[in-house]
């Protein structure tokens, strides 16, 4: 700014008054989030009162006795995000290799573009298509084909309604494919080209080259994308509300129905009665928030570093 | 005369390679997937009824989702009202007079909020507009999809900002052009582009989100007017209707969500290619 | 010479030495590698016309010639390392041992052919992942760390990494990483080593220990490098190739190119007219 001016004199030419609104509007932002953070502590209040850090190991969800435990929602949440990435970061790596390494760049560009309308298709879209295709296949394809072989794994017990943690999870693994996908081949583009051509010098094929010194060069930023993925994973509400099967029970079959964090609250936020059931779900809010920003954070942390030591070391 | 391993090295990677191949291709079949089996299951329950009439009362066949088709715009609308400016104003802030500090501060709220689940941001919203007034309304479920709109429109509005050359800058203050004057006819019509294409994309992000109006806008059987009463939208009548028992139900959300993910692909479609003809997509 | 060690090589290379002393002694050596009537494009852009030269055994060949006259081109053809461009197309014929490596599987010619490449690019691996990297995919069956310490006492690295074989590639200077980028290359025992620039990125300690090393690889492997460095390729090399825009102006043995240069094109070049 050129200070020697007052501030009235600048205020009369407009600059002042346009550098103080917009300033409002920035800290509005800052406002905002402070905000949110500020309400999800507050109203969780009773809770952290009344149950303290045993809300998180009680595995009791009983509005009628006023129980209210948030382990069976932790363990919903954690093992649907497991069999998600699971499925996605194999299938996600993969195509990222393709569209970074083989590809040439017009059928890469396109592809990619086309994976990017797959990440802007609402939540809810995804929930439809898990009711009414990936519940009936997993009732006759999925679950015989696991169970009749491996049934005696406790993870692949008992039987199947068709909902449970493992449709939760395949509907979240398309989810986030997307978000695997679109970094890794960015951080894979971004690895510079003699790491390749050394490999490719020393008699590899172009699989050695690929797998033993591009994805090893980019390992940190792709484990940034597994991490965006994960945290996208977590929060997801309407698809697993739709699929997980809405029972607050810890259990060890993946086909057994579960709950998450986001789905109990979706759907008892509106029936909640009383106070401690209200604060109860908020307290959960509180905590999928934490992750999530825990998990994000660091995400971004790990791209980048990557990026950078791309730009660093060959560049 | 190549040696055994050198011929099994060299299949591995062949077939490695095919597999990575196949892994993008069924990634992106899915979309098609998708589309196809809205289409198909969708396509034929969209007819004019459907835009037109309110929904049937329960187990009723027939009737539509008027009132969830007016609803939605009218929330987007008034999210855009509330997200927009913030986001912008915000931005041109950030890109045109802040200093350092003060610029990583707002970008890392900015950020934080970017990625808080919709859900919580629902939370938040019903604290804030819905407990304090005793009622579900239509501008809460717009406060909660305008918050989701700030950080987009605010970080692509700094960075396309800060991409407008200098020498255009310049020269209209070399006009003598005061700092408010160079921005308003100079530098933002420069950056036009790229951020009317932030604000189409954050919007097509929240006219699909169903989590954070189901405790604020909640829903409507009828129509809803003006905006202080529960409004029915589309996304959160997919949800009840597919979750229902009723096949009719069903179908209608079949068309429902055809129609939202119509909706949402051709403003993200449309947005990427003014985009492509104009400035490169900062990264997020 | 024996014959039989002596692979065939085409009247040009020997007629391109220009002058008689030269093209006996040409005619005289065994040439590892042989190029002919080789021409170069990138898409519709031709880069390489028309040459012919030998890559002569256990000596080191050394390419000079102003930016752009295609030196590192010609020098990637060797070990087809072009193909990693999309639109690159070459015409002619180059002989490893008598057998044309456009006819050969790529991979198995570049385990032969080596390459050190302009700025130092190791692994992001340890030290010894980075030397043992071309053993092991190669199904190396001795011991790998006695391959490892052998590489690296011929990249004259050895006696500076001993102890730190599992540090990180990254934590070595400049000059070291390159040396390791060479050990590296030596490990799968190349008949031929090319070096596009090695020097170019480092500093004049560093260029000095590499090419008192290249001296002694000599005997080791045969050796093909570019540089833009005249006073590099006059110490170092025993023939030297003077391109000037895609082509071949003057092929001889390094002291008769530098002192007696029978082009004056050549002149120009190396009393620094140009370049």
């Amino acid at each position: 700014m050129s200070g020697s001016r007052s501030f009235l004199a600048k205020l009369r030419n407009g600059d002042e008054i346009v550098r103080l609104i917009t300033l409002i509007f920035a800290a509005t932002v800052v406002l905002i989030t402070a905000a949110l953070v500020w309400e999800l502590w507050a109203n969780s209040a009773l809770p952290r009162q009344k149950f303290g850090l045993n809300f998180f190991v009680t595995s009791v969800w009983d509005p009628i006795m006023d129980q209210f435990g948030a382990l069976p929602f932790i363990y919903g949440t954690m093992v649907t995000s497991a069999v998600a990435l699971v499925i996605a970061v194999p299938l996600g790596i993969g195509a990222a290799i393709f569209l970074a390494e083989l590809a040439p760049p017009r059928v890469s560009d396109t592809l990619q573009f086309f994976i990017d309308l797959l990440a802007a298709v609402p939540s809810v879209i995804y929930g439809l298509l898990g009711v009414f295709i990936v519940v009936p296949l997993m009732r006759t394809v999925i679950y015989p084909a696991l169970n009749k072989p491996f049934g005696y794994l406790p993870i692949f017990k008992g039987p199947s309604y068709g909902v449970g943690f493992m449709t939760a999870g395949i509907v979240l693994a398309i989810m986030v494919i997307p978000y695997i996908i679109s970094v890794s081949r960015e951080v894979l583009l971004s690895v510079p080209r003699d790491q390749r051509e050394a490999a490719l010098a020393l008699g590899s094929t172009r699989w050695e080259s690929t797998w033993k010194v591009v994805v090893p060069f980019a390992k940190t930023g792709i484990m940034g994308s597994i991490f965006l993925a994960l945290a996208r994973a977590l929060g997801e509400t309407m698809a697993v509300t739709m699929v997980i099967g809405n029972t607050p029970k810890i259990a060890a079959s993946l086909f057994a129905p579960g709950y998450s964090i986001a789905a109990v609250i979706a759907n008892e936020f509106t029936e909640a009665t009383g106070d401690l059931y209200l604060q109860s779900l908020i307290a959960l809010g509180l905590v999928l928030f934490l992750l999530t920003f825990i998990l994000n954070g660091l995400a971004r942390l790990l791209i980048v570093v990557t990026t950078q030591k791309g730009s660093e070391a060959g560049g | 005369m190549m040696d055994g391993r050198l011929r099994w090295r060299k299949f591995v990677s062949n077939f490695m390679l095919a597999m990575t191949g196949v892994c993008a291709i069924v990634s992106v079949l899915v979309l098609f997937f998708i589309l196809g089996y809205l289409l198909f299951n969708g396509g034929t329950s969209i007819n004019w009824d459907f835009f037109t009439k309110l929904p049937k009362p329960v187990g009723e066949t027939g009737g539509g989702m008027s009132n969830a088709i007016v609803g939605s715009g009218k929330i987007l609308l008034m999210a855009s009202i509330i997200g927009v400016p913030i986001g912008f104003l915000g931005g041109i802030y950030l890109a045109e007079f802040s200093g350092k500090g003060v610029a990583s501060v707002v970008r890392y709220a900015a950020d934080l909020l970017n990625g808080v689940p919709s859900i919580v941001i629902g939370i938040f919203a019903y604290s804030l507009v819905v407990l304090p007034f005793k009622h579900f309304s239509a501008y809460a479920g717009a406060f909660a999809l305008g918050i989701m709109m700030i950080p987009i429109t605010l970080r692509s509005t700094e960075e396309f900002l800060k991409s407008v050359p200098r020498m255009l800058r310049e020269g209209a203050m070399a006009l003598g052009a005061s700092r408010w004057k160079t921005i308003a006819t100079v530098i933002v019509p420069a950056a036009y582009r790229g951020i009317m294409t932030a604000i189409l994309l954050a919007l097509a992000r929240v006219a699909g989100e169903t989590a954070p109006l189901l405790f604020t806008a909640f829903g409507n059987r009828f129509e809803s007017h003006g905006w202080s009463q529960p409004t029915a939208t589309l996304p959160v009548m997919i949800y009840t209707y597919a979750v229902s028992p009723y096949d009719d139900w069903h179908r209608q959300a079949w068309a429902a969500g055809l129609v939202l993910l119509g909706l949402v692909l051709i403003i993200n479609i449309l947005a990427r290619t003014i985009l492509s003809r104009g400035i490169a997509v900062p990264r997020s | 010479m024996q014959a039989s060690a002596k692979p065939e090589f085409s009247v040009n290379i020997v007629t391109n030495m220009t002058t008689p002393a030269s093209r006996e002694t040409a005619a005289a050596l065994p040439m590892r590698m042989t190029i002919s009537k080789l021409n170069f494009f990138y898409g519709p852009k031709q880069i390489l016309f028309d040459i012919s030269m030998g890559i002569a055994d256990k000596k080191v060949t050394a390419l000079i010639g102003p930016s752009g006259c295609g030196k590192s081109t010609l020098l990637r053809t060797l070990n087809r390392m072009y193909e990693t461009v999309g639109t690159s197309r070459l015409e002619g014929e180059i002989l490893l041992d008598g057998q044309n490596i456009l006819a050969q599987d790529v991979t198995a010619l570049r385990r032969r052919v080596g390459m050190v490449f302009q700025r130092p690019n190791p692994f992001p691996k340890s030290i010894f992942d980075n030397v043992a990297y071309g053993p092991r995919i190669n199904g190396y069956k001795g011991s790998l760390a006695d391959t490892v310490e052998k590489s690296l006492r011929h990249a004259a690295l050895w006696d500076e990494v001993k102890d730190h074989l599992h540090k990180s590639a990254y934590e070595l200077s400049g000059g070291q990483q390159q040396r390791l980028c060479i050990a590296r290359a030596l490990a799968v025992e190349p008949e031929v080593l090319l070096m596009d620039e090695p020097c170019s990125a480092l500093d004049p300690i560093s260029t000095a220990k590499i090419e008192e090393l290249m001296v002694e690889l000599k005997n080791l492997t045969t050796i093909a490098i570019v540089t833009h460095n005249m006073q590099q390729a006059a110490r170092v090399s025993d023939f030297t190739a003077f391109l000037l825009t895609g082509q071949i102006i003057e092929f001889s043995p390094t002291p008769h190119l530098f002192t007696t240069p029978s082009d004056p094109r050549t002149e120009a070049y190396i009393t620094g007219r140009f370049g």
